[in-house]
């Protein structure tokens, strides 16, 4: 398609705020018929909030959205599809108890309460589009029955059906091996032929770089690069925001001879989410003392990891825990026995004060050793201690993290995982919570797994790294050889 | 149709149904004379809670603006003919008023409003007992009939109508697209269905049944009270049928209702104890067979 042809989709100023957030922040862009956008951008990004404002699942708080010379910003969705917007969602809910053919038939069935039988084209339209994304020889099965895979080809069929002039794709990869990649990408690739405009979200540039023609880059609501791939990936900006500034390492000489017996040993540890495989092989070790940071974008796998060492899913493998095996044990035991969590979501008690998270944080120890731990904590995070009696959930993001980390640290953990701790958060307040973990790291003898997509935060505290790319460990080593060897392929 | 099991069961039931008179006492008649009005209850709240996806806490707000409905049409001298279509018009207007709430709130605060309808019409009733009879319950001048077999004969065809109309809608594409939206409201909206509209649809279509089938009650009992067509334990009574036959059945609830009212007078010689035993099959049936009697029997062959 030539640069002349008129934008399908123009969204001009969009603006979003929930409460005192501002999730998206006048992003404004254009998709001519033919071409595919990739928007990017790490969680909480603001990025799957524009495609719910395309789509008319969140209501704008300002600016347009013109598809084909109408303005459907703020319609209900409903109307928004009818005019010609499709979504494929991430996570497939289909109709159980029908099969392949009736799920795809309902998506072409009118808005209509008194058609109460489909017309008789439908059914060949729904073979026909069961056929174009390579659902025909499973038609008359039922969703439980299919591959992962082939539930994502039916989100894409469903989508498909409306015969969109705009299709949003969310996380078009996610889960997906790399042949079903390449097809995935075909599939995606054959709607600029139908003259199609392709928005695809996702979290990475890497993974939606081979299909798009432009890329949007997007951090804490705003815009911060857009162009073609390879000039996004180069873009200072947004290596600042995913690899962070210029990557320091601080080594500990006396570290290694203290080593050798692992405190915490995973070995080929898989894990699957239904039909999709989130880990795949994956063994690492902590030993006691040392602060080993995984490094990987969102969407790797991290997060799986770290909860299947504190016992939140199924998993096969073995994970073992100061020479014992973990399997069996419930999150409460685990807890106990020495690893603690703290979650990327902070998982706080939002009507609680700072203080009495912090309480119950400490609640298995004497009172004159909680009294210690609790002062030592205030001196760690002094504006905690300043914000003692607010609610946990009228803090700034960095001051939740901060008291999701205490309260953590309450429990005396000899393990302490914390999951992207710098989620969401500004430079100035990564650069506190960084001081805290260099005097942690310092001061005391814990054990630290961190797990990061910002390598610049991770890497100053790490004694080891591994790094984490679809479901597998790619790179182990330590942080000195990161950069030479790690640092311009991990975008 | 010939290979549904469905079908193989129905063809023997009805027939045995249509042959009842002949071979079963009048004191038997009379059970399943009410068992049937039962089975379009747990019918309806199937559409809502089974298709529509709404947790609906009230049915007897609707069956019970329904009975109240054609009741006091009928103490002000309507024919019953046009009771019953006044009080389903009341009941509907109920649905309404109903549905409002459900399309803004989720999950468990829809459930406790509409908890708080029963008991804001069970008020009303005691409040307004000049009218309404209060806790004694209200007298009615005219019934269907005061024999037993025709009695039967008006539940029987009652019943077998509204379930054919509502099992066919329940298959037909707007049952379909009820599942969606009660499934997935957001994914519903995205194909393009107006969520909206069809849980509206829904609540009405739920509330004209419930509320006819209330008011035929009335008309066979003589008489409109607060425990046969109001009160709490009902509801329960409905949900338990329609979980025990089979939710998304639509017909699982008819069978539901039969076992319920069938083996609580049958249980009788027990004494107080009989409820306890029925409760305690239904619940057996719940925990062992968690998509109900009927929903077992037409599991697709593939995922047993």
């Amino acid at each position: 398609m030539s640069a002349t042809t008129p934008p399908l989709l123009t969204v001009n100023g969009l603006t979003k705020r929930f409460g005192g957030l501002v999730a998206v922040k006048d992003i404004g862009f254009r998709i001519r018929p033919g071409e595919i956008l990739g928007l990017i951008g790490p969680n909480g990004s603001g990025k799957s909030t524009v495609m719910k404002l395309v789509m008319g699942i969140e209501k704008p708080n300002a600016g347009t959205i013109e598809l084909d010379g109408t303005d459907i910003a703020g319609w209900p969705t409903h109307r928004i599809a009818r005019h010609g917007v499709g979504i494929v969602f991430q996570h497939s809910r289909p109709l159980h108890r029908q099969t392949v053919l009736e799920n795809i038939k309902l998506a072409l069935l009118p808005d209509s309460l008194f058609k109460l039988a489909a017309e008789p084209h439908v059914e060949k339209r729904a073979r026909a589009i069961a056929e174009r994304v390579g659902l025909a020889d499973v038609i008359d099965r039922r969703p439980a029955t299919l591959p992962f895979a082939d539930l994502r080809r039916l989100e894409m069929a469903k989508a498909l059906a409306r015969n969109p002039k705009v299709v949003l794709v969310d996380e078009p990869f996610a889960g997906l091996t790399a042949a079903e990649v390449a097809t995935f990408s075909a599939l995606i690739d054959g709607f600029r032929n139908e003259g199609r405009a392709v928005l695809l979200v996702d979290h990475n540039v890497k993974s939606v770089a081979a299909l798009v023609d432009r890329v949007l880059a997007m951090y804490l609501g705003e815009h911060i690069a857009e162009g073609s791939a390879d000039e996004v990936m180069s873009n200072e900006t947004v290596r600042r925001v995913y690899i962070g500034g210029a990557i320091e390492t601080h080594p500990r000489k006396d570290l290694d001879q203290r080593g050798g017996e692992s405190l915490l040993d995973v070995r080929d540890l898989e894990v699957f989410y239904g039909k999709a495989q989130a880990l795949q092989k994956v063994s690492i070790h902590v030993r006691a003392g040392e602060f080993v940071s995984v490094v990987g974008l969102n969407g790797a796998g991290k997060t799986t990891l770290f909860n299947a060492i504190s016992g939140l899913v199924p998993y096969t493998g073995e994970i073992r825990w100061d020479g014992a095996a973990l399997a069996g044990r419930t999150p409460a035991s685990i807890a106990r026995g020495g690893i603690v969590q703290c979650p990327e979501t902070r998982e706080l008690f939002g009507t609680m004060s700072v203080r009495e998270n912090l309480d119950l944080g400490g609640q298995h120890l004497p009172p004159a050793e909680r009294d210690r731990q609790l002062a030592w904590l205030l001196e760690l995070f002094p504006i905690l201690k300043a914000r003692a009696g607010q609610a946990a959930g009228t803090l700034s993001g960095g001051e939740q993290q901060m008291l999701a980390i205490a309260r953590a640290l309450m429990m005396q953990p000899r393990l302490l995982i914390l999951d992207e701790p710098t989620l969401g958060l500004a430079p100035v307040i990564l650069e506190q919570l960084s001081k805290a973990l260099a005097r942690l790291r310092e001061t005391t003898p814990i054990t630290v797994l961190l797990g990061e997509q910002n390598v610049t935060f991770a890497l100053p505290h790490a004694d080891r790294v591994y790094v984490v790319e679809h479901a597998r460990v790619v790179w182990e080593g330590d942080p000195g050889r990161f950069a030479a060897e790690m640092g311009t392929g991990y975008l | 149709m010939l290979r549904s099991p469905l079908f193989w069961l129905l063809v023997p039931t009805l027939l045995l149904g249509a042959t009842a008179p002949w071979w079963l006492g009048a004191y038997y008649l009379g059970i399943f004379t009410t068992a049937y009005y039962f089975g379009v209850f747990s019918m309806s709240w199937d559409l809502l809670f089974g298709y529509a996806g709404e947790v609906n806490f009230g049915p007897t707000f609707l069956i019970g603006l329904g009975a109240y409905g054609a009741g006091l049409l009928n103490n002000a001298g309507w024919p019953i003919p046009l009771c019953l279509a006044g009080g389903s018009i009341i009941a509907v207007i109920g649905g309404v008023a109903l549905a409002l709430p459900a399309l803004r709130l989720r999950g468990p605060y829809f459930g406790l409003i509409t908890l708080v309808a029963v008991l804001l019409l069970i008020d009303c009733i005691v409040i307004f007992a000049g009218v309404t009879g209060g806790e004694i319950g209200m007298m009615v001048p005219d019934v269907l009939s005061i024999s037993a077999t025709v009695n039967y004969w008006y539940a029987f065809g009652f019943l077998v109508v509204c379930g054919t109309i509502l099992f066919i809608l329940s298959r037909s594409s707007l049952g379909l697209i009820l599942q969606a939206t009660g499934q997935d409201r957001i994914e519903a909206a995205a194909l393009g269905f107006n969520v909206t509209k069809h849980k509206l649809a829904a609540f009405c279509i739920s509330a004209l049944f419930s509320g006819l089938a209330g008011g035929m009650l009335v008309f066979y009992q003589g008489t409109a009270s607060v425990d046969t067509v109001v009160d709490l334990s009902i509801t329960v009574q409905i949900i338990i049928a329609v979980v025990f036959g089979g939710r998304r059945t639509i017909l699982g609830g008819v069978l539901g209702s039969i076992f319920l009212i069938l083996f609580d007078e049958l249980l009788r010689p027990l004494g107080q104890l009989n409820t306890f035993v029925v409760s305690g099959i239904a619940l057996l049936v719940v925990l062992l067979l968690p998509d109900g009697v009927l929903g077992y029997v037409l599991r697709p062959r593939a995922s047993r």
